[in-house]
Formats: C-alpha cells, sequence, structure tokens
C-alpha cells in the first residue's frame, strides 16, 4: 500500500499585481509527515500556505489537499485544517478561554473541548487574561491551542516560534511530534535550522521557486558541498582572506575554527594549503547548504 | 455550508464582549448622541431675540412709532436701520445685515384715521426659518399691543392688518421639525460610522485572516457583527425619543409602537449600510472617509436642513435613495402629524427595500479569501 498523501499540488503559482510570488510550486506531504518549509523572508512560504488553506485562490496549479480540490473545495478544506498564522491572529481583547469559546464555537465543538485543550496545553491558570498581555511564547501556545481543539487531519504552522524562547521552542516541537504520532500532518515553516532537522523532510523556496525537498541528509548529499575545518590562531584575519581566494564558496567561523564550504574539494585544498594551513573533512551543515542555495537562486534571477 | 445557530451563538457572544471592552467605543455610541442631541437641538431650537431690523417709513408719523416700539418691546426686533428706504432695505436684507424688513406705507396714518385698515409689511429672512419663526408668530400680538390706544374699546375699527412675508424660504420648517430629524441624523452618523469599522477593524488587527480560515458564512459572520449596533442602535433611539419629550417637549401624535418600528428597520438599513462599506474599504480610515462621504448628502439632501421639495429635481431624487429621507418623513408623518400605519407605508418599503438591497449586496461583496 502506498502512502497516503495530504497535500499533493502542482503549478502552484500566484502573482501579486503583476509581481509573482509563488511560481510553479509542487509539493507532496504524505500523512502523519512533519514536512519544513523553509526559504528566506519574502519568498513565498505564507503565500503558499494560504493558498493550501484556500486563503488565496491560486492562479494556477492544482492538486489535492486532504484528498479535497485545492481549488474548488476550499471551504471543506478549511474545516479539516488547523492554521496558524504568522502574525497572531487571536482577539487581544478577548481572555484565552473566551478566544478558545469563540473558535470552539465555530467548529461546534462542546464547552468541554475548551476546558481539556486548556489543561492539555497547561494554560487554565491563565485562562481569565486578556490575549493581549500575553508573551510571545504565550501567545504561540493560545495560537497552537487554538488552531488543533478541533483535532484537524492536517496543521499548518506559519513560523510558529520566531520570537519565543528556547525552551518554549522546545516544548512547542515536542507537542508538535506528539501530534504527528497521532497521525497529524504538519508543514511548518520556520528560519531556524534546529527546527529544518528535526523535521522529516525539508522543501527549500527562494523566489518563489520550490529549490529542493528531501530528507535533510538528501538535502546535505544533494548540494554536493565539500566542507573542510580549519584550526588557526588568528581566524578572523585567515577567514577575510580565505572569502577571496577562488574555490571557496563560504566561510564560517566555528568557535575557533573555521569551517570552509566549496564545492571542488581539491580548488578548496589548494586554497587552504596557498594560506599555509590544511584542512580536515567536516560534515556540511545545513545552514551551509541554504546559503548556498539561496546564492544559486539569486544568480539564477538576475 | 449552511447557517448554524451554534456558529452564530460563538461569533455574537465574541462580538458583545468585544463591544463591551472597547468602552471608549461603547462611551461615544451612548454619549455622542446625547451630547448631539442637546447642542443641536438647543442651538437650533433656540428663540432667538434682538434680531436687527430695518424701518421702512416715509413718513414719521406717531403710528410708524408706537408699532417700531411695540416690535421692539417684543424683544424680538431690534431696530437698527430706522430710517432706511425700500432699497436700502433690500440690500440690507439680501446682504444679510438684517433679519426683518418692516415697511410703513406713506398713507398708513391717513388710512388709520380714516379708520380703514391699513396694511404693514413684514419681511422675514426665510433663509434661517426657525430663527425667524418666533418672531413672526408675535407679529399679531405686537400689532394689537401697539394700536391699542388708537383703537377704543367698543370701537368697530380693527388693528391693521400685519402682512408677514418670508423671503426665501416660503416652507417655514418649525422647530418640532429639528429634533425629530435629529434622531436620523444622529443616527446615521454613529450607527454607519461604528460598523463601517467592523470588517475593516478585523483586517487592520490581522485576526481577518483567521476568521476566514474558520468555518463561519458570510451571512452568520455579518449577522454576528451587526447585531451588536442594533442593539445600540434601540438604545440610542430610546435615549433620543426621550430626551425629544422631556426636554423638547415635541409632541408625540401617532402611535409608539409604530414609530419605533419605523426606526428600526431605518437603523438596520443604516448598519447594514455601514457593513457593506466595511466589506468594501481596505482600512478604518478609508471605511471613514466613505461614511462621511455618505453622511453630507443625508444632511444636505435629505429635507433635514432644506425643505425636500424646494430642491432641484435630481436633488430629490439623490434624496430618496438615501435611508435617512424616508425615516424624516415617516418621523415627522407619525410624532407631529398622528400619521398612522397607512400613510407611512410608502417609507416602511422604502426602508425595507433598501435593507434588502444592502444586505444582499455586502454578502455579495463579502471576500472570503484574502485575495
Ligand atoms: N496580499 C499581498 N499583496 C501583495 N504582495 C504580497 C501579498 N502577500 C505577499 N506579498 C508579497 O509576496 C512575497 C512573498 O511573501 P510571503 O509569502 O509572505 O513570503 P514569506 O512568507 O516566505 O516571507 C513578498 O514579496 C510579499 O511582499
Ligand atoms: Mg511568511
Amino acid at each position: 500500500m502506498t502512502q497516503a498523501t495530504a497535500i499533493d499540488v502542482t503549478g502552484l503559482t500566484k502573482s501579486f499585481g503583476g509581481r509573482t510570488v509563488v511560481d510553479d510550486v509542487a509539493l507532496r506531504v504524505a500523512e502523519g509527515e512533519i514536512a519544513g518549509f523553509l526559504g528566506p523572508n519574502g519568498s513565498g512560504k505564507t503565500t503558499c500556505i494560504r493558498m493550501i488553506c484556500g486563503l488565496l485562490t491560486p492562479d494556477a496549479g492544482s492538486g489535492s489537499v486532504l484528498g479535497l480540490d485545492v481549488r474548488r473545495q476550499q471551504r471543506a478544506i478549511r474545516r479539516q485544517v488547523g492554521y496558524m498564522t504568522q502574525k497572531f491572529s487571536f482577539y487581544e481583547d478577548l481572555s484565552i478561554e473566551e478566544n478558545l469559546a469563540f473558535v470552539a464555537g465555530l467548529y461546534g465543538l462542546p464547552r468541554q473541548a475548551v476546558r481539556d485543550t486548556l489543561e492539555d496545553l497547561g494554560l487554565t491558570s491563565r485562562k481569565t487574561q486578556l490575549a493581549g498581555s500575553l508573551s510571545g511564547g504565550w501567545k504561540q501556545r493560545l495560537a497552537l491551542a487554538a488552531c488543533i481543539m478541533h483535532q484537524p487531519r492536517l496543521l499548518l504552522l506559519d513560523e510558529p516560534t520566531a520570537g519565543v524562547d528556547p525552551k518554549a521552542r522546545r516544548q512547542f516541537w515536542d507537542e508538535i511530534h506528539a501530534r504527528a504520532l497521532g497521525g497529524m500532518t504538519v508543514l511548518v515553516s520556520t528560519h531556524y535550522m534546529d527546527e529544518a532537522e528535526r523535521c522529516h523532510r525539508i522543501n527549500y523556496i527562494a523566489y518563489g521557486r520550490l529549490v529542493v525537498s528531501g530528507t535533510v541528509a538528501e538535502v546535505i548529499a544533494g548540494a554536493r558541498l565539500v566542507t573542510l575545518g580549519v584550526q588557526s590562531p588568528r581566524p578572523g584575519e585567515l577567514a577575510e582572506r580565505l572569502r577571496r581566494a577562488p574555490g571557496v564558496e563560504q566561510v564560517e567561523p566555528f568557535g575557533t575554527a573555521l569551517h570552509v564550504t566549496g564545492t571542488d574539494r581539491d580548488r578548496l585544498m589548494a586554497a587552504l594549503a596557498a594560506e599555509g594551513v590544511a584542512g580536515r573533512p567536516v560534515e556540511t551543515s545545513l545552514e551551509d547548504v541554504f546559503i548556498r542555495l539561496m546564492e544559486q537562486s539569486q544568480d539564477n534571477m538576475r | 455550508m449552511s447557517f448554524s445557530p451554534t456558529r452564530l451563538r460563538a461569533l455574537l457572544r465574541k462580538e458583545f464582549i468585544q463591544m463591551r471592552r472597547d468602552r471608549v467605543t461603547f462611551a461615544m455610541m451612548l454619549g455622542v448622541p446625547i451630547m448631539q442631541l442637546l447642542l443641536f437641538g438647543y442651538a437650533i431650537n433656540s428663540d432667538p431675540r434682538d434680531m436687527p431690523t430695518a424701518l421702512v417709513a416715509p413718513v414719521q408719523d406717531r403710528f410708524g412709532r408706537s408699532f417700531a416700539a411695540a416690535l421692539e418691546n417684543s424683544g424680538y426686533y431690534r431696530i437698527t436701520h430706522p430710517l432706511a428706504t425700500a432699497d436700502q432695505a433690500e440690500r440690507l436684507m439680501t446682504r444679510g445685515e438684517v433679519a426683518f424688513v418692516v415697511t410703513v406705507p406713506a398713507d398708513f396714518g391717513r388710512r388709520m384715521e380714516r379708520g380703514d385698515r391699513p396694511q404693514i409689511l413684514v419681511e422675514a429672512d426665510g433663509s434661517d426659518p426657525s430663527a425667524t419663526s418666533g418672531a413672526v408668530a408675535a407679529l399679531s400680538g405686537i400689532a394689537e399691543s401697539a394700536f391699542r390706544r388708537d383703537l377704543p374699546a367698543g370701537s368697530a375699527r380693527t388693528a391693521p392688518e400685519i402682512v408677514a412675508h418670508r423671503r426665501y424660504n416660503p416652507e417655514a420648517v418649525t422647530q418640532y421639525n429639528i429634533v425629530p430629524g435629529l434622531l436620523g441624523v444622529i443616527l446615521q452618523m454613529t450607527m454607519v460610522m461604528m460598523t463601517a469599522m467592523a470588517l475593516t477593524r478585523e483586517i487592520e488587527r490581522g485576526t481577518m485572516e483567521n476568521l476566514l480560515a474558520m468555518p463561519a458564512t458570510p451571512a452568520e459572520i455579518m449577522i454576528g457583527k451587526i447585531t451588536p449596533f442594533l442593539t445600540v442602535g434601540a438604545v440610542q433611539v430610546l435615549v433620543i425619543l426621550g430626551a425629544a419629550w422631556a426636554i423638547f417637549d415635541v409632541p408625540f401624535a401617532g402611535s409608539l409602537g409604530l414609530l419605533l418600528a419605523g426606526v428600526m428597520v431605518f437603523v438596520l438599513a443604516l448598519v447594514l449600510l455601514g457593513y457593506l462599506i466595511s466589506t468594501a474599504a481596505r482600512t478604518q480610515m478609508q471605511a471613514m472617509q466613505i461614511a462621511i462621504f455618505i453622511f453630507l448628502p443625508s444632511v444636505l439632501l435629505s429635507g433635514f436642513m432644506f425643505p425636500f421639495r424646494g430642491m432641484p429635481g435630481w436633488a430629490q431624487a439623490l434624496g430618496e435613495v438615501l435611508p435617512v429621507t424616508h425615516l424624516l418623513r415617516l418621523v415627522r408623518g407619525i410624532m407631529l402629524k398622528g400619521a398612522g400605519w397607512a400613510d407611512v407605508a410608502p417609507q416602511f418599503a422604502a426602508l425595507a427595500t433598501m435593507v434588502a438591497v444592502l444586505g444582499t449586496l455586502a454578502l455579495l461583496r463579502f471576500r472570503r479569501t484574502l485575495d
């Protein structure tokens, strides 16, 4: 039996005022999968997510979300999807409980659902606090609580952890993984590399185009980058010089060491030799790959 | 997706909580109408005194003098130009320097002594009818007292005839017209403006995206949004009518139930108009501008400011599509003239049509996506 797909769209395109911000994007997310959605600011992640949950009508493209037609069954899709917007979009002049009660009412859930959700997410003690007076982490909890209360089959999270402290982020991800184990499919956009690494698969989008998809290992391997670690007593000056050397794509300080990345091992070695230092092979990081991808798509745009 | 009472209840609860928490708006919605009613009610209702008057009396005799004295004694008139010629008086009136021109004909004294019934012409500047109506109404009393000495008791001679002539505005608008009119204008302002913010506020606060992502139908959202304003409108209506009755002594000739029913249909049309604006506007600022843009003709072309039948045809046509126009007819009819259901049915029909059209337009215009 082939694994069912929660999201299967192709050719997704959207332009605003003549500017194409999402261009021919194809996205497949298997059921129960946590899919990461990465890309620089303005690359079209939010626009894609909005098209998937029926808040924007694609200019072109087709496909299905939870087996429903993405263009024609937008309303049915919305009922089964939980969407957490990038910007906090609950009512700041309502308390946590009132916000949840509102959402519960719209989905036709019993009052008990609100109490359970408050309990599940540890919000009971703060339920009468106005949402507007909550800190970022608590707002995020409320938003998550509100969009999973109706047990959606697909969760769309748009930069859910921006501006949230590490502990709250960890808790958040534990929650997401627990839900995924329960069968929920998750598509989550993020800028954090550690979060990308927590995803089963990642999709990288730049300038509205999907550049690469796959597991983290696949994406790193596919970039065909070579990274060498270099120890140096004066890493700062060495980095300056290496950045200008031929065959060197990126130089990242790593404590007292430098990680030097390029596409060609021999040229990279030669560049290091010219500086009189030796490098030893290290793993290429996802970040190095993304920076490389970003620069490449920039070149393609020109 | 069909209509769901559960969803509507959730929407209503949310809207009422938000309205209650928004203290400033809430206070404005109830405070503003009272303030405006008092302000305009008194400003327009006040019975101005000592109004500048030109006296045109070619022959200075005791009859002319005693009439002039009686005018001044009444308190309404102050003779600022006692020796005006007819031409001068005409110019003074045009320039608005006098509100009245009193003309005592040259043969007035002679005819009085002969026992004729001569005429005195009082021309009033009708462009501000409420300002002059009190003074005009006092004229016969003034004439009575001016010539009492000249008319011995039991004499067959009667007081001279005072011909009052309103210039510029023959259809006098009385003070009683003003307060019912204010009801319409105040509601128009507060209801439309407040409701016009309904959706734009959600858009500006970023909550619209979430609202649209959840399963509420456009009709449910619309009813959820307008119902709290309808409630506020009902309270405003009671406050204004109460004040009209208690402070301004406006008579209630007709049925109160009929009046309230008519006014509530009007308020429904207003909140739908406001809601329609909010489906079209992108920001609260835009919504406000559109509301003001509609407010001005509602004051100027509805018959509130100028007599409706005195306006040119195109202005009347415009006025006919304004809810206030029909409300004014309905309220003046019921309150002042004691009109019954049959008399005001056309107004009910017009307002109900507007409700249907505005509601349909608002539902059609509602954007279900963020496109
Ligand atoms: N409603 C809109 N109208 C016009 N331009 C938009 C709109 N929404 C997004 N954009 C533009 O589309 C591009 C992609 O935006 P977005 O999807 O938010 O990117 P991301 O979420 O990856 O940061 C940006 O340049 C943004 O300015
Ligand atoms: Mg975004």
